[in-house]
């Protein structure tokens, strides 16, 4: 379905639903009517300003303006499509890499535009690191990978700080004492809960001021999920972090602040609790109550 | 009937129109079976065929008759001076020395026909042996050894196949059956072979010169096509544009691959030969021609191989800040590897088997020489085989065969190699 039909379809379900219909139409959301604090006046680590998305001639995320706080964990939740990956991605240009990806508006970390031609993407990604959906550690041994960043970017001298640099890793992502005795092992023998640790260990390695998490427990069982939650909550207090989530309890669990993206625009942003208690919109009401997915 | 008598009917007719089709299946598929079984035993029969009637003509061309004389070194003949100068060894009449030992041996034989026909039954490549042993060790000189001598390609064609087609004379073969009586005629493990050059002399002809020439030209071909293929397959694949122009040179390449080889080689003679005026007939002319060849294999090997690498890596490596070119050469690479091997491999095999090509840029000469370098005149494996297949002569026969076995024991363990390559670096990477 066309997103203009999707709207419209969506839209009467909410008035029908709801009772009464939605003042607020699907246009009018920018900035202005976001509701909740999209933009923060304490200490911030990425802002983004009117960014837009386009797929070639689709536009996957409409004027989207959103704050990310430092040391906060920000979780973006909203129905399958709705643009929180593609929004994710463009935190460290990983879209990038599509080429008939383009985005317009500006994203700020600390203060520097990061689609600044004369800047070097390189540095960006160091600076904010990513871990994928699914766990996608090298295939190579487990001291190796988390060697790999620290390697290119030149942030050892010699083989003493690099041995330091992995165990502080490894420890930091909860993963040593399972796999300090078989450092040698390939990583991809590991199971996805260890694997998923893994890739995160690896992405601190190179000591990132943010890190952004596609889905980070999709693929993983229970306990897993279980183990790399009580992580991000640890994590949190060296690295900002933004965790996009198809699960609300898992946003709940393990967020400060709440965004809720619907059809490529931002609707709500604001404490997460206040979200998942009473939240402004009623879109986001009719998300969470599970009125649509 | 009511209705639940009749679906019960109706069920019974459907399971049995299914069995009845089951039965038409399994034959079907019996059938089937026994179709492809054929075809395998069908191939496997005309494999077996030919490497029967390979090995059968060949294997004989390993031994070499030969036949034991008493030789006298006589001081006279080989060093008149007596100074042991080189030059003198060298120009020595050694001839001399073998026809002296035959008439010894048959002290019956007066005429000079006859004598012409008994000096015949020793090969003019025993003067070449007396030679190289008065100059390993001048001591030899005025003393009387027992030597084993190659005898003359008619000889040894009689011995190991018969009397059948023998251009012997009876007289010749009387002579013959003396000396085995002597127990002075025996086969024995054919150096020559593998250690001499072409010659004109069948008994004295090997493929070595052809071996080291096959050698230069394939190493000339991997040394450049594998670094030129790879690349151009790392740039078409990663780093080019998608657009017309790209689109036109993938065509182009794919095409190339199946442009017939003869067209290369008239490439070659063009360009190369008359143009840039290199060496006709040189194993570097021909390494440029065959690479030419293998790059389009090389090249649509590598794609394949490098588009085969998950996206996941590419993307695991480029959040971490990578450069577009450490993921390509830290780990997208060392992964397409073994597709790459195994496409460099079977296009080097296919290279070595190559015959039409180099036929065109003039390496079907008669070249004795075994080549020292790049620029020498050589030949190759496959056309030494076609050269010989070409000869007359009853003894070349054989020597076809054996080179035949010589060039297929080159392509197995080139493709072995493969295989273990690729098996090798797959475990290391799963």
């Amino acid at each position: 379905m066309l997103a203009v039909e999707q709207k419209e379809a969506f839209m009467s379900v909410v008035e029908t639903r709801a009772g009464e219909p939605d003042s607020m139409k699907m246009d009018e959301l920018s900035i202005e009517n976001t509701i909740g604090k999209p933009l923060l006046e304490k200490k911030i680590s990425m802002h983004c300003r009117e960014v837009d998305v386009f797929y070639g001639d689709k536009q996957a995320i409409f004027d989207v303006s959103l704050d990310i706080g430092k040391n906060e964990v920000l979780a973006m939740i909203g129905p399958s499509g709705c643009g929180k990956s593609t929004f994710l991605r463009c935190l460290n240009r990983m879209n990038d890499t599509i080429a008939s990806c383009q985005v317009t508006g500006s994203i700020r970390l600390d203060e520097e535009d990061i689609y600044d031609p004369k800047r070097d993407v390189e540095l960006l990604r160091a600076r904010v690191g990513m871990v994928f959906q699914k766990p996608n550690p090298f295939p190579k041994s487990i001291y190796e990978n988390i060697a790999y960043g620290p390697r290119i970017h030149g942030l050892t001298r010699d083989k003493v700080e690099l041995d330091e640099i992995v165990e502080n890793s490894l420890v930091r992502a909860g993963l040593w004492k399972e796999v300090k005795d078989r450092l040698d092992d390939v990583g991809t023998g590991l199971s996805g809960g260890q694997q998923q640790r893994l890739c995160i260990a690896r992405a601190i390695a190179i000591n990132p001021e943010v890190i952004l998490m596609d889905e980070p427990c999709s693929a993983l069982d229970p306990i897993a999920t279980a183990v790399v939650e009580e992580l991000i909550d640890e994590l949190r207090q060296r690295y900002t972090i933004v965790i996009v989530t198809h699960s609300m309890q898992q946003a709940a669990r393990v967020s400060q602040r709440t965004a809720y993206f619907h059809l490529g625009r931002l609707v709500e942003v604001d404490k997460t609790d206040k979200i998942f208690t009473n939240p402004g919109h009623s879109l986001t009401e009719a998300y969470i109550t599970g009125r649509f997915g | 009937m009511s209705d639940l008598i009749k679906a019960t009917v109706k069920r019974g007719q459907v399971r049995e129109a299914i069995e009845q089709s089951l039965i038409r299946r399994r034959k079907r598929n019996r059938r089937f079976r026994m179709l492809g079984l054929a075809a395998v035993m069908l191939g496997m029969l005309f494999l077996g065929m030919m490497f029967f009637s390979i090995i059968s003509k060949g294997y004989s061309a390993f031994v070499l008759t030969e036949i034991q004389l008493e030789i006298y070194f006589d001081a006279e003949i080989v060093d008149p001076e007596g100074a042991r100068s080189r030059e003198a060894l060298t120009a020595a009449a050694y001839g001399k020395l073998v026809k002296n030992a035959l008439r010894k041996a048959f002290p019956q034989v007066r005429k000079r026909k006859e004598k012409r026909k008994l000096y015949r039954l020793v090969s003019t490549g025993a003067e070449q042996q007396l030679r190289e042993l008065v100059q390993k060790d001048p001591g030899i000189i005025g003393t009387r050894q027992k030597l084993w001598l190659t005898a003359d390609d008619d000889v040894d064609q009689y011995y190991k196949h018969g009397e059948n087609q023998s251009r012997l004379k009876a007289q010749q073969l009387a002579w013959l059956a003396q000396l085995r009586a002597r127990d002075a005629l025996r086969t024995s493990f054919n150096t020559n072979f593998f250690s001499a050059g072409d010659s004109r002399e069948p008994e004295l002809a090997g493929i070595r010169g052809a071996v080291v020439g096959s050698f230069f030209v394939i190493l000339i071909t991997l040394g450049l096509s594998l670094p030129l293929g790879v690349a151009a397959a790392i740039y078409l694949e990663e780093f080019a544009p998608r657009n017309r122009w790209t689109d036109f040179v993938e065509i182009n390449i794919n095409n190339l691959a199946a442009v017939p080889s003869i067209v290369f080689g008239l490439l070659g003679l063009a360009v190369y030969i008359n143009f840039f005026e290199l060496p006709r007939s040189a194993p570097l002319v021909g390494g440029l021609v065959l690479t030419l060849m293998t790059l389009p294999t090389i090249i649509i090997a590598s794609r394949a191989a490098l588009k085969s690498v998950p996206p996941s890596i590419r993307e695991a490596a480029l959040g971490m800040g990578a450069s577009k070119m450490q993921m390509v050469f830290h780990h997208v690479l060392p992964l397409a590897m073994p597709g790459m091997l195994t496409g460099a491999i079977i296009g080097l095999a296919q290279a070595l088997g190559e015959t039409a090509p180099l036929l065109m840029i003039g390496m079907v000469a008669f070249i004795v020489d075994v080549p020292a370098g790049i620029t020498d005149p050589a030949t190759v494996l496959p056309v030494q085989i076609y050269l010989w297949a070409d000869s007359p002569e009853r003894a070349f026969t054989e020597k076809t065969s054996a080179a035949i076995m010589v060039l297929l024991v080159f392509l197995v363990l080139m493709n072995l190699f493969a295989i273990w390559l690729r098996r090798k670096f797959e475990r290391r990477w799963d």
